[in-house]
């Protein structure tokens, strides 16, 4: 039997590795993601005081520090049984609509959008964010770094750090707004909006105006119909910070809608031998192995997942782009929603959506009156007990689940992390690319590609991995006969 | 090194967040400039498939490498020695190469007990059979590896020897851009490198010195958490019983934290001539305690003392926050060994 050893494709809480094994036809017998990395945050938690986590777990992942320090910091309200005020919850919204910005923007042009800007066959070595800013101008370039630098200096403004902020505490946050700072935030916000805007009109003409790029979106080997989910406003629109966790099935329809704190009554996770990354399904759909369908209880968190699993955003702009991409890619409504779109290449399209509504979120939250109000701190006297807290993370929703003793020190930590949500999703999307590209042995040469496509477009925390500065292709194929004698290499990275 | 050569960068992750990589980004169009002088070799997107890359490079054919992450498992061990053996200057960059970091915490608890609570004993597992991650497995289609993950988390310089140490959790953004200029300076115009073993990238003093609370000789009498009182704005958080770590910390980040009213936690690591943060930061806890008086005995001080201190939660886990694999702790006895 020949096997692929792809190694590493990308990072979760690590390195990724892909192997593939054919059978003997040379066509392929089953292929794996392995996550070689644990850390253990969860154990090494207990015995420390709860009010700590918000910058504990931010450590997890420094990408999206910003979402681990939101979940652990509704987590710490949900177990001091507190409601945090209007203005606490506007702040830390606008904080986190501001993360979203960067972050998005960040995969956009420096992460997965390369392969669209640039186009899929283009030289490895100018699919990078480099490769983007030669083509469509330095001055777009120059943007990008502005978007990114604007916005972590929000996030700093009101978070008290750039990356691993601190401000948020049980039912409060450290850090009142100034109303010079709003006055700045606001100039930062409609910036925001022009950017998304820009970005939007970016994809029409390099993108969606490109036929050979809408049918590589709509194709096959990048379609699955599995479960999605995402966070939803009491209108079914999405929300980032709050709301009530929506799954909508394959054939569209609401599956179930649930507050966070009932998460073990719907989620459950796989251990497997081969990797560090648990696999959590729906519990009541069941596991019924990597399959896409109404009766596998695979599920999907991502922009496009999220899209899918709301009626709408709750802003005008981002209203407007949403039925223009689903009208465009052929959905039609059914009960008053657009059916799902199953091709994941879109969630590149549907996450400069959320961009855009991220910045328009933050402009409405910034024009509040009340976000300037410098009570924001307040002293808490209850006894914690147990809590559970949720975020919409741009990779996933983000739950922290935490227990105490009568002092506030942690007994049991329990955390599903945004990416670890679509590990099973990655790895089917993973075979299905290479089922479609290794026929009776012969290995395509667009192979390492296709499958980068494949499992980028999840932004699986730390895609980085694949298209930072300076942007090699960090890939590499080994085929191995059947003894495990190396017969050929493909690589296709350039220095 | 030719006078058209551009100097050699790498990067790479061990055991690590991502946090490093997102604070060089964060010396925003400068990046520009990094790409222009130098050029890179190796970068922790790269990591494990150019292993072999890096074998086939002269050993010192990298001229500066920043390694961020702790070592944890067998594979961030492997990837430390081949890069200390490519590289001419190997920086230990952020608090998880520097000193463990948070996820040396691990060390307080035991790989056993990860395992159990990761994927045996937690609410939403479902594993009837006890399945727990192997280093080799067998699957119908052969057998697949995953690296062996170690009982002890170690720096940098507990492993490999280390050249060069760049503290913060992460660095901040302008100290990561002033080191690198000094890096171009030594290798393009031939300006002296710092001396070796040399902390760069932050000051020598505490956080204190940089911090804008006032400061008195004020003393306490207990300790609060910081969800128990809202501290004055202008006055020193630890002065107001709030646990701030500041003062066994070294300076460079600017005060970050105590400036949004959040107490430091010591993410720079111990101030010059300090070796352990935790011990340093008891002592200087027993010097703000108001216990008593001259005329108490010396043994009913030290007892009154330490019943302040022990209204601390979780010392351990707070005043090592970042630096429990370098500390004198480094990790807690369970007979194990320390691998």
């Amino acid at each position: 039997m020949k096997r692929i050893t792809i190694d590493p494709i990308t990072r979760l809480e690590g390195h990724g590795k892909i192997e593939i094994f054919l059978d003997k036809k040379g066509n392929v017998e089953n292929a794996y993601l392995q996550i070689p990395e644990l850390r253990g945050f969860e154990q090494f938690s207990i015995g420390r005081p709860a009010e700590e986590m918000p910058r504990i777990t931010n450590r997890i992942c420094g990408v999206c520090p910003e979402a681990h320090h939101m979940a652990a910091t509704k987590a710490l309200d949900a177990l001091f049984n507190v409601e945090p005020s209007s203005v606490v919850k506007k702040l830390r919204e606008l904080f986190y609509n501001s993360f979203y910005v960067t972050d998005h923007t960040v995969h956009f042009y420096a992460l997965g959008g390369p392969d669209f800007v640039l186009g899929p066959d283009s030289d490895p070595a100018e699919r990078n964010i480099l490769g983007v800013i030669h083509k469509v101008g330095v001055d777009i370039g120059i943007q990008v770094i502005e978007c990114r630098k604007r916005n972590h200096e929000v996030i700093k403004m009101l978070g008290g750090r750039g990356i691993h902020p601190v401000a948020g505490l049980p039912g409060g946050w450290s850090k009142a707004m100034t109303k010079d700072e709003q006055k700045i935030i606001l100039e930062y916000a409609q910036q925001n909006v022009d950017f998304a805007l820009f970005s939007l009109k970016l994809f029409d003409d390099v993108v969606l105006a490109n036929q050979a790029y809408v049918d590589l979106i709509v194709s096959d080997a990048f379609t699955h119909e599995t479960y999605y989910m995402g966070t939803v406003d009491e209108n079914n629109l999405i929300n980032f910070y709050d709301g009530m966790i929506r799954v909508t099935g394959p054939d569209g329809k609401e599956f179930v809608q649930y507050p966070a704190k009932d998460y073990t009554k719907h989620i459950a996770e796989r251990v497997e031998p081969w990797s560090y990354l648990k696999f959590p399904y729906l519990k009541n759909v069941g596991w019924k192995g990597f399959v896409d369908g109404m009766d596998s209880g695979v599920y999907c968190a991502t922009p496009l997942s999220r899209l899918n699993a709301a009626d709408g955003m709750a802003t005008p702009k981002a209203q407007e782009h949403f039925d223009r991409f689903y009208e465009t890619l052929g959905s039609k409504k059914s009960d008053g929603r657009y059916l799902p779109v199953h091709h994941r290449l879109a969630t590149h399209w549907a996450r400069l959506i959320e961009l855009l509504y991220a910045a328009e979120r933050m402009q409405e939250l910034t024009k509040d009156p009340e976000i300037t109000d410098p009570n924001v701190r307040p002293v808490i006297t209850n006894t914690p007990t147990e809590g559970i807290g949720s975020v919409e993370a741009p990779r996933g929703t983000l739950t922290h689940h935490y227990k105490t003793d009568e002092n506030g020190i942690l007994t049991d930590v329990n955390l599903i992390v945004g990416t670890t949500n679509n590990n099973a999703p990655i790895a089917m999307s993973i075979k299905k690319a290479a089922e479609g590209l290794i026929k009776n042995g012969e290995v395509s040469e667009g192979l390492l590609n296709t499958i980068e496509m494949a499992f980028r477009n999840y932004d699986p925390c730390m895609s980085c991995a694949t298209h930072s500065l300076p942007g090699q292709m960090p890939l590499e194929i080994q085929i191995h006969d059947a003894e495990g004698k190396l017969i050929d290499t493909r690589s296709q990275y350039i220095d | 090194m030719g006078a058209k050569e551009k100097p050699k960068l790498a990067m790479y992750w061990a055991s690590a967040c991502g946090g490093c990589e997102i604070s060089v980004l964060n010396i925003h169009e400068n990046i520009l400039t990094v790409d222009e002088v130098f050029d890179i070799v190796f970068f922790p997107c790269i990591a494990d498939f150019k292993v072999k890359d890096l074998e086939s490079y002269p050993d010192g054919y990298i001229d500066v490498c920043l390694f961020n992450g702790a070592i944890r498992n067998s594979e961030n061990e492997e990837m430390a020695h081949l890069l200390r053996k490519k590289s001419k200057i190997l920086v230990a960059f952020g608090s998880c190469a520097y000193e463990g970091c948070i996820p040396a915490l691990s060390n307080l608890t035991t790989k056993d007990a990860t395992f159990d609570k990761v994927y045996l004993n937690n609410p939403s597992i479902d594993n009837p059979d006890g399945i727990l991650p192997q280093v080799v497995t067998k699957v119908a289609e052969g057998e697949l590896t995953l690296p062996a993950f170690y009982h002890t988390v170690k720096s940098l310089d507990q492993t490999v020897d280390v050249d060069y140490y760049l503290p913060g959790c992460p660095p901040e953004p302008h100290q990561i851009w002033a080191v690198l200029q000094v890096v171009v300076g030594a290798l393009l115009e031939g300006n002296p490198l710092p001396p070796a073993g040399a902390i760069l990238g932050a000051g020598t003093k505490t956080v204190c010195e940089e911090c804008e609370r006032e400061q008195s000789e004020k003393t306490i009498d207990r300790f609060y958490r910081p969800y128990q009182l809202v501290p004055d704005p202008d006055i020193c958080l630890l002065e107001q019983g709030i646990i701030c770590t500041g003062i066994a910390t070294r300076s460079g980040c600017g005060a970050l934290c105590p400036s949004v009213g959040i107490g430091c936690r010591g993410c720079y690591g111990p101030p010059d001539g300090v070796i352990d943060q935790g011990a340093k930061m008891l002592s200087a806890l027993a010097s703000v305690i108001d216990a008593g008086d001259e005329t108490m005995e010396d043994d009913e001080l030290e007892h009154k003392i330490q019943a302040v201190i022990d209204t601390i939660p979780d010392p351990a886990g707070t005043f090592y926050r970042f630096s429990m694999a370098h500390s004198i702790l480094r990790r807690v006895k369970n007979g194990k060994g320390d691998s």
